[in-house]
């Protein structure tokens, strides 16, 4: 510990102290920005307003299943519904959600670094999601598509008459956006860390983000491809897909899904890059097993390449070919399962606080614990021939990316809230809110493995009367938790301008961003800060004598003095 | 609103597989329980008996140890692959159909199903059946992909156009269950529903004798046979169709296969695919000329030419599933008599 003695008050605050939220108030300088901290708010204005569509979409699809009848909307309504839910929370919300507004922001300030290494391209990829997102937009106002978010051929490629295109184009363009932000990582992680912050020091949150960077970089062209090829057989009428001229309609199956099930990872691996923060914070304490929870990211990341069979089980693949996606699919609940058991074990006598975040966090371990294990399930062989396809799937991967990814996707939120604005929310309204939607999510989602196994199938408008108890329960549980999801909306919009001032680290966290001023300022770091210690070296804070507040070590090798920090030598060690 | 009776956690185990699925799937929900049980009680005593006292609180550092990372990962792949293992073996009995079960021709289309039975009967979104005896579904679609789900047997097997997809059941119990369609096909996929009728073999019997059949499949496909003049190269110029099924066939390009269904209906609807080697690349395409029932009905007379394996046809209509193939039937082996229509 170099200064461990004087730590770093930003002291009072000084009037009007320059941050980047004021450092020009005008549209133009927030539509040209290139502060990585600018364009993570963009996008998170971005996502929300993606998420509350698709919620919309999911809102009708539980009021039409309220009776077996199909009497709300008609069919082809309700399968526009769940086509547009599907595609709008997929591309514009789950896929960017955390990487693009909370590793957008604290990436740069995690690793010592002024901003990504390229800003530009940055900003770039935010206004292709937009122009993506106008496509898809179109689509829906202009009638709707009603493919589901999977497009199987022939269906898409001959059968349908919606929007098809049009929303593909959406998707295509949105999928530059993926790669440019993760070249961006990559790039960032390898070249722009703060002297000292050797691989070792790297926080967990950058290891799941430089995981999910390699998935976005690597998969994400197999899906403009496979989507201009169903676009060629749409427009042009070229055979590829339908097999009454010769194509082959399986094929566009296994494009698919070799992009879609590494996208499943891009949906969750950064959700394991926020908990492992968050927990780490809240139970002050090391992530235990440091290498094993950084490795199995990218063990996860590595074997999700590998197992895309497993969505054709009974699609018409040979039995031997299931049999060995079915063995790489049990494989990949390993590095899965020593996530949680770390997470846990990081608990194990630590100082355990169970503000919002931490509670996120917590719902997350175990809500993910369930999507996992069901999964396990669905690897199963001779269980998945009896479960895919129906609303056990739907329970399933609602767990992995609702309880899984928006749960950690809430408690990053609440985690770097005060960072990004320097304002605290209501903590009571927060812990409300996370039980609400703890509670709504699993009585939502729970009855829907009982209806797959009961054999429900899903993207059904009407269905047999004998599962209607269980669907008025789901429906039930979607509405306490569309209430949950509505107030982190308003009630952090409330503390924006009225919350209590947070301070730079009001959690007592380790992490470079907590030693920077909230909100930070447009550079980040008045110098470029030199690393001396492991991300989490929690068991090394420093007490201020009596009930004082206590403190993480100042900012590795960073002198602070009279609250103004001063350079330092970057030590060569 | 009616909710008696909405209390269930299984559908009915109608089929000589339903309940070795059950058995695994109950299995895999006790280990899941506990895995959830162990963690969730581990937070909560973790979070209780580590609370934070004091604002500065400091715990002490706990080293990780590798042998717990590396033990508790062993733990668990040997766990999955037990899973894995059993899954895989029920999934071999779910995936082969007996050489000698029933076979009932099915064609999908937004939104029906198309039954069709050798000795002619047709049926629309019902698929009648006797109870204890293999049955194996041919399935194809005449324009997307649908799936024929039948969750009270825990199996479903997606019915693709362009080919044939099987799927096979052993029906254990009488009784009407659900058919629904499971692959999303479009705008009333949820109404491309039915019902699968299980009966008594006197029962399926009288069906059979009841629902009477303008004609057999072998003899439709015998009339189209002649109609567009197969049988003028066949045997001659091309090559004999007699005992072709279910044999291996020695390919052009050196490679072989075996004449399955799938064999036949390529070589029906695209010749030059898969040339018979010694023989010229002749024969014209009859794509666009047949309809999918057509198409099976030549497929089903082709299947009908001499036997390839005699061990392995039903004589007399007493299906040898019916004496090794059999479930650990609740009724006794049924014999079903031979069904008029002259089936093979
Ligand atoms: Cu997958
Ligand atoms: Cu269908």
């Amino acid at each position: 510990m170099t200064t461990g003695t004087v730590p770093y008050i930003p002291a009072v605050e000084v009037e009007e102290r320059e941050t980047y939220l004021n450092v020009s108030g005008k549209i133009r300088s927030w539509l040209l920005t290139r502060d990585h901290k600018r364009i993570a708010l963009l996008y998170l204005i971005s996502i929300t307003f993606f998420f509350f569509i698709g919620g919309a979409a999911a809102t009708l699809m539980r009021l039409e299943l309220m009776t077996p009848a199909r009497d709300l909307v008609r069919p082809e309504t309700y399968n526009r519904l769940f086509t547009i839910h599907g595609v709008v929370m997929v591309w514009f919300f789950l896929i960017p959600a955390v990487p693009t507004t909370i590793g957008n922001f604290v990436i740069p300030l995690m690793i010592g670094a002024r901003d990504l290494a390229f800003p530009r391209l940055n900003l770039a990829s935010w206004y292709l999601f937009v122009f993506g997102g106008c496509f898809t937009v179109a689509a829906i106002v202009l009638g709707g598509v009603d493919t589901g978010w999977t497009f199987y051929t022939p269906y898409s490629s001959v059968y349908s008459n919606t929007n098809v295109v049009l929303t593909i184009v959406g998707i295509f363009i949105t999928g530059f956006s993926s790669i440019f932000t993760g070249i961006n990582f990559i790039v960032t992680i390898h070249t722009m860390r703060a002297p000292g912050m050797y691989w070792r020091r790297l926080p967990l949150f950058c290891w799941s983000l430089y995981a999910t960077s390699c998935i976005l970089v690597l998969a994400t062209p197999v899906l403009a491809m496979t989507v201009t090829l169903l676009a060629i057989e749409r427009i042009f009428h070229v055979p590829i897909f339908d097999p009454n001229r010769g194509g082959d309609p399986l094929l566009f199956q296994h494009l698919f899904w070799f992009y879609s099930h590494p996208a499943v990872y891009v949906m969750i691996v950064p959700g394991f890059a926020v908990v492992s923060e968050v927990v780490a914070c809240f139970s002050r304490k090391r992530v235990f097993g440091y290498w094993f929870v950084a490795g199995s990211s990218i063990a996860v990341a590595f074997i999700s390449f590998l197992v895309w069979g497993h969505h054709l089980f009974v699609a018409g693949m040979s039995m031997y070919g299931g049999i060995v996606f079915s063995f790489l699919s049990f494989t990949v609940a390993v590095p899965s399962a020593i996530k949680v058991f770390n997470w846990t074990a990081t608990m194990y006598n630590g100082s355990v606080s169970l503000k919002t975040p931490m509670l996120y966090a917590l719902g997350f371990i175990g809500l993910f614990t369930m999507g996992g294990l069901t999964g396990v399930f669905l690897a199963t062989l001779a269980v998945d021939v009896h479960l895919t396809d129906t609303y056990f799937i739907v329970a399933h991967f609602h767990y992995i990316m609702v309880g899984g990814m928006v749960t950690a996707f809430l408690a990053g939120i609440h985690f770097w809230f005060p960072k990004a604005t320097g304002k605290m929310y209501p903590e009571w309204a927060g812990r409300i809110a996370a039980g609400l939607i703890f509670f709504g999510f699993n009585l939502t989602f729970f009855p829907q493995f009982i209806l797959g196994y009961l054999g429900m199938p899903r993207r059904y408008a009407g269905y047999p009367e004998e599962f209607h108890l269980l669907n008025v329960m789901s429906s039930a549980g979607a509405s306490i938790l569309a209430l949950g999801y509505v107030m982190p909306l308003v009630y952090l919009i409330w503390s924006i301008k009225y919350g209590k001032d947070a301070g730079p680290n009001p959690w007592k966290a380790m992490g470079m961003e907590w030693t920077v001023p909230s909100p930070p300022p447009k550079e980040n770091f008045t110098k470029i800060p030199v690393v001396t210690q492991e991300a989490y070296a929690y068991h090394m804070m420093t007490p201020q004598g009596g009930d004082g507040p206590i403190l993480p070590p100042a900012p590795p090798g960073e002198r602070v003095e009279g609250g103004k920090p001063v350079d330092v030598e970057w030590s060569k060690q | 609103m009616d909710f008696s009776k909405q209390f269930r956690l299984f559908p009915e185990e109608a089929s000589s597989v339903a309940g070795r699925v059950d058995t695994l799937a109950i299995w895999l929900f006790w280990v899941s329980a506990f895995f959830t049980l162990l963690i969730c009680v581990l937070i909560v005593w973790f979070a209780i008996r580590y609370r934070r006292r004091t604002e500065n609180e400091i715990p002490p550092e706990t080293k990780s140890h590798e042998w717990m990372e590396w033990s508790w990962s062993a733990a668990i792949f040997v766990i999955l692959m037990v899973f894995f293992a059993w899954g895989a073996k029920l999934y071999v009995v779910v995936k082969k159909p007996p050489t000698h079960a029933m076979e009932i021709y099915v064609v999908g289309k937004q939104w029906m199903w198309k039954v069709q039975h050798p000795e002619g009967q047709r049926e629309i979104d019902e698929l009648h059946v006797p109870v204890g005896r293999a049955v194996k579904l041919i399935m194809t679609s005449e324009d997307v992909i649908h799936d024929f789900g039948l969750p009270d047997f825990r199996i479903k097997q997606d019915v693709l156009p362009g080919s044939y997809s099987t799927e096979w059941f052993t029906a254990t119990k009488p009784g009407e269950y659900h058919l629904f369609c499971q692959e999303y096909c479009g705008t009333l996929h949820s109404e491309m529903t039915g019902k699968v009728v299980v009966m008594l073999p006197h029962d399926y019997e009288a069906w059979l004798a009841g629902t009477v059949p303008d004609v057999s499949m072998v003899q439709a496909g015998a009339k189209l046979f002649s109609t567009y003049g197969c049988a003028q190269c066949h045997g001659q110029l091309a090559p004999t169709l007699a005992g072709l099924y279910g044999r291996p066939v020695q390919l052009d390009n050196g490679k072989t296969v075996v004449a399955d269904e799938n064999y036949i209906r390529e070589s029906i609807l695209n010749p030059p695919a898969k040339l018979v080697a010694n023989y010229p690349a002749r024969m014209p395409s009859f794509r666009g000329q047949l309809s999918e029932e057509q198409l099976i009905d030549l497929v089903a007379y082709i299947k009908s030419l001499g036997a390839a394996a005699p061990v392995t046809q039903p004589v007399n209509g007493v299906a040898p599933d019916a004496i090794f193939n059999q479930p650990p039937a609740r009724e006794p082996p049924p014999i079903v008599p031979v069904p008029k229509g002259g089936r093979r």
